[in-house]
């Protein structure tokens, strides 16, 4: 008597795809997929219980190590909660500064999540643009506060380092260069056969469950959603420039590739203009206490970093370390849905699925 | 090479071909050692990087480097594999191809075997590597590589039928699958080689080819990223090195297919240019379809394997057999080929 | 710190100069944590008095901001939530001496009186849930505690001492309605608190009963005046006298965002689950059930997320001992 029997397939914590130590618990029949469980948890490090017994300058290089792919958003997110509470204000140079960098790191880390889908999707060359492109964006985070990864660069009330002779002019001409590399990569890869058949109609969702599932960015983006903080509840001094926001239809995989491409863009122009209103001088940190104890009370700020909504809770006692430090972190969110999306496809499109959501795992698991 | 053949058997004849096969074994380590040299280098400027540098001059000898490193690393066989099988499996996929070498023509008196179905020989061989890609699969015991076994054999054998197919379209203008005779047909100018009148056979003769060399974009068996890593999972050292030489000769054997079939062989684009020896013609075409081989595998995603079995039964074989119509309405009304 | 001092006491010109600098930082409770909004009342209390006079009681090591008593006194008033009351309590002391910092009972004074002033505002604006949660719930935080006894007081100060009334947030007829919605649809006393946190631009926070949570939840997630779709984070803190969880919600049309507490206690933390209402729960309740110990009745699958399965114990409780140091 013939009998079929479910496949349990383990893919990872070490896999080249899975973006991390991720592993995917994965019951197949024949080539359809059955169950799929998600566990995470290899890289937890105890960041927030850390943060109980730092004060705030100090947990910012822990912040760093969170989404390590876009470490400027998450300096970012946790000086913002306490200029809150504090009721701070940051110069405008800082600010500017600030503006810059998150959005250079937004460029950054679309490019790697673009030379690793395709990567992943089987295309070996677009990684390497893309890994060439981002390494003049480390090299110009380098030159501003001496790393290329984890920059410990914002503090609460400004920045730590105020931008060297020239650096305003190099990243003008890499602003320039990187726009006509994007034509070129669009070129090379976005009208591919196929490309496109690859991802075209995989993994689609509709803005109903996006919502439900308190997806944000490009994940929330692609369904049709209009929804980014940076427009929505605007932070730092994005309101004063001009960029759209770049919505998918059908919430496939194509459409997240397009947001996050299209992203891309925008940051290119939201630069543009950053770096034509940056003010010549002025200071880089402003009035800040020298024990910072914000008030008693709490507080949750969220920002736009390039996984989605990003957020920060803290309680405080008044004190110089916080009584809770929670992040909300996007990476946790959006990789619930992968069950939900893979339950019922075939096996083979695993990885450009899982890909697609955009995962840090640095993030996932705090 | 006629006067080998047209010999008596004896035991100095058997040390002509001995020494005859010794010397093509050693053009073909040459070329696949320089062609793996050559992927690496060219790949490597087409991602804007050089490729390797560092071992030898301009990295000439990075391939030796690798194939030694090979050499030495330990011999392991997993504990529940089936030995006699995992040992056969890359002996049985690397000999097929070197013996399908034996009836490619390099020039009008350069070949092994004067074979009349040349062509079908090849095909008939390059099945039996099939067979050793399975063995290794299930030799294994390792349920990925029983996997991707398995779907490299399904590719292999649903792209053996439009390879075939576009071929017979070469055939009937020829008359004949002797590759000489095919070659000798395609005299003239370039216009008068195979890949014109036969332009449909010759898309669907290269998609096919580099589904069979199992490379991009058609290389699920061998892709790193994809959860079922392949049939050569199991294999390291030398035995991989056997796996990865086979597809190399197969390369070359399917490059020189091409060049015969479809290219012109060893004649020369303009027959003024006759005076340059044909092997050197032969050569320079080879070489060009190598480096168009490379080029796509630096460019192109990769296809998934629903996809590309699709691609195989619903587009390229009513292609090919579109391809036959094509050229047999070709002959009777307008005088193709002779 | 010295130095500050001395900044802040300069002349009048420079004080008017430091004034104008600080008026664009002026905010609500930024600054050293309990006296500023002490500072920001007597300030705004001395101003009209001694406008031009120097800063009374200079604070130690607090930024120049918070010196600026004249024009920026308006803002800094109408920024903080507490109404300028208590005028009497350390208007007399400031005016007087100048020079030297504040004892450790002036602050703690100012302290009670900025808790007092706030109490006694949420007991004017809140109705009285604010004044029913102050009284009837148990001594959870010192805080409620002090609040209450403190709101028997600042009410009587507060009606003789309030000259300038504070501006209302536009969230209070918000926060207004979501108490009475949630007390008509869900149960009289399902809303415990309901307060503006002042540090998230007035975020309406509202702590629910648990057994009323799940019904609350979807109260606030289906009514078209709420229409909290969107679940942007679930929090767990653990006061060691009580545990909490915390969820923000979005309501992605109007923009607003709301606050909701659910209260559970130390011992058997249980908090119902609303993963049936907002999906994204599912993974954030386990994170905290993993960490914090707080059981969710409800998850479809409540297991440790984050540590590996054997773990024993829950890190992030204040009390967490490990197992095994070494590890």
């Amino acid at each position: 008597m013939i009998r079929t029997e479910e496949l349990l397939l383990n893919v990872g914590p070490q896999h080249p795809s899975t973006h991390g130590v991720l592993r995917v618990v994965v019951k197949l029949d024949g080539e359809i997929i059955t169950h799929v469980e998600p566990v995470i948890g290899y890289l937890h490090r105890g960041t927030e219980k850390l943060a109980e017994s730092l004060n705030y300058t100090q947990i910012i290089p822990y912040t760093d190590r969170m989404d390590y792919l876009s470490a400027m958003t998450n300096n970012y997110v946790l000086c913002y909660a306490v200029e809150k509470m504090m009721g701070i204000e940051v110069p405008e140079r800082a600010e500017f500064l600030r503006l810059i960098v998150m959005e250079l790191q937004r460029i950054a880390s679309h490019l790697v999540w673009w030379g690793t889908y395709l990567l992943d999707i089987g295309a070996l060359s677009p990684f390497l643009f893309a890994f060439n492109d981002r390494e003049r964006i480390l090299q110009l985070f380098n030159e501003l506060c001496g790393a290329r990864l984890t920059y410990n660069y914002m503090r609460v009330g400004g920045v730590k380092w105020d931008a060297p002779e020239g650096w305003i002019d190099k990243v003008k001409a890499f602003v320039k260069d990187m726009k006509g590399r994007l034509d070129e990569y669009h070129n090379l890869v976005s009208g591919n056969e196929i490309f496109l058949a690859r991802v075209k109609g995989i993994g689609a969702y509709d803005a109903e469950t996006a919502i439900r599932y308190g997806l944000s960015g490009a994940n929330l983006r692609c369904t049709g959603v209009k929804w980014d903080l940076r427009k929505n509840e605007p932070y730092c001094i994005y309101d004063r420039f001009d960029f759209d926001i770049p919505v998918g239809q059908n919430g496939d995989c194509y459409d997240r590739y397009y947001v996050r491409t299209e992203e891309i863009r925008q940051s290119l122009r939201i630069l543009e203009q950053a770096l034509e209103q940056f003010p010549p001088e002025g200071e880089t940190m402003g009035k800040v206490p020298r024990a910072i104890r914000p008030p008693a009370g709490e507080v949750y700020v969220r920002i736009e970093s390039p996984r989605g909504e990003i957020g920060c809770y803290i309680v405080s006692k008044g004190k110089a370390e916080p009584y809770r430090l929670k992040f909300r972190r996007p990476s946790f969110v959006n990789l619930q849905i992968l069950p939900k999306l893979l339950v019922g496809e075939s096996m083979t499109n695993l990885v450009t699925i899982l890909g697609g959501i955009d995962i840090v795992l640095g993030e996932v698991d705090c | 090479m006629q006067w080998l053949w047209d010999q008596p058997p004896s035991w100095i004849s058997a040390v002509w071909f001995t020494l005859g096969a010794l010397c093509v074994l050693g053009i073909v380590i040459f070329f696949v050692t320089y062609a793996i040299y050559f992927e690496r280098k060219v790949i490597g400027w087409m991602q804007f990087r050089k490729g390797p540098n560092r071992v030898g001059p301009f990295g000439l000898l990075q391939t030796v480097a690798d194939v030694a490193k090979l050499l030495l690393k330990e011999d392991t066989i997993p504990a529940k594999a089936d030995r006699v099988l995992f040992i056969m499996a890359p002996a049985l996929a690397f000999i097929p191809s070197f013996a399908a070498l034996a009836i490619i023509p390099y020039g009008m008196n350069l070949q092994f075997a004067d074979v009349n179905v040349g062509f079908l020989y090849y095909v008939a061989l390059s099945g039996v590597t099939t067979i050793a890609i399975v063995t290794a699969g299930w030799a294994s015991n390792n349920k990925y590589a029983l996997l991707g076994g398995m779907r490299s054999a399904a590719q292999m054998i649903s792209y053996e039928v439009p390879l075939v197919i576009s071929v017979v379209g070469v055939a009937m203008m020829t008359g004949s699958l002797n590759l000489r005779e095919i070659v000798l047909a395609q005299e003239g100018y370039f216009w008068n080689w195979n890949f014109l009148p036969q332009i449909v056979g010759f898309v669907v003769f290269l998609v096919s080819a580099l589904a069979e060399l199992n490379r991009t974009p058609f290389d699920l068996p061998e892709a790193e990223s994809e959860l079922v890593a392949g049939y050569h999972t199991e294999y390291s050292g030398f035995r991989f090195a056997f796996f990865m030489l086979a597809e190399y000769v197969y390369l070359y054997a399917i490059a020189c297919l091409t060049t015969i079939l479809f290219l012109g062989g060893w004649n020369p684009p303009l027959p003024q240019l006759a005076f340059i020896p044909g092997i050197v013609w032969f050569v320079l075409k080879f070489l060009a379809v190598v480096f168009f081989v490379f080029w796509v595998r630096a460019t192109f995603p990769r296809l998934r394997v629903d996809q590309l079995m699709g691609l195989a039964w619903k587009a390229l074989l009513p292609l090919a057999m579109l391809n036959i119509f094509i050229t047999a309405a070709g002959i009777h009304w307008f005088g193709w080929g002779g | 710190m010295s130095e500050e001092q001395k900044q802040n006491n300069t002349g009048p010109a420079e004080v008017e100069a430091k004034a104008e600098a600080a008026q664009a930082g002026g905010q609500s409770g930024g600054g050293a944590a309990q006296e500023a909004p002490a500072e920001g009342a007597p300030k705004a209390a001395e101003e009209p008095a001694e406008a031009p006079q120097q800063p009374a009681a200079p604070q130690p090591g607090v930024e120049p901001k918070h010196t600026a008593a004249s024009q920026p006194a308006g803002e800094a008033q109408q920024s903080a939530p507490q109404p300028a009351e208590e005028p009497s309590q350390p208007a007399a002391a400031p005016a007087a001496k100048e020079k030297r910092p504040l004892t450790d009972e002036e602050k703690e004074a100012r302290r009670q009186a900025a808790l007092a002033a706030r109490a006694a505002k949420l007991a004017a604006q809140g109705g009285e849930a604010a004044g029913a949660a102050a009284g009837t719930r148990p001594a959870a935080g010192a805080r409620a505690a002090a609040g209450a006894r403190a709101a028997a007081g600042g009410a009587a100060a507060g009606g003789e001492g309030a000259q300038e009334p504070p501006k209302p947030s536009p969230n209070q007829p918000k926060l207004d309605r979501a108490v009475q919605l949630l007390k008509e649809l869900v149960a009289e006393d399902a809303v415990e608190e309901a307060s503006l946190n002042p540090f998230n631009d007035d975020m309406p926070t509202l702590v629910i009963r648990g057994e009323h949570w799940p019904k609350a939840a979807e109260t606030l997630r289906d009514h078209p005046e709420f229409g909290f779709r969107y679940l942007r984070n679930v929090a767990g803190v653990d006061y060691e006298t009580h545990m909490e969880v915390v969820y923000h919600l979005l309501n992605m049309d109007s923009g607003d965002t709301y606050c909701v507490k659910v209260r559970t206690n130390r011992d058997h933390p249980s908090v119902p689950s609303v993963v049936s209402v907002w999906v994204t729960a599912d993974w954030q309740e386990r994170e905290i059930y993993d960490l914090l110990g707080i059981a969710f009745p409800g998850h479809p699958d409540l297991r440790r997320i984050m540590l590996p399965d054997d773990w024993v114990g829950h890190p992030l409780r204040k009390d967490y001992v490990p197992l095994d140091p070494e590890v």
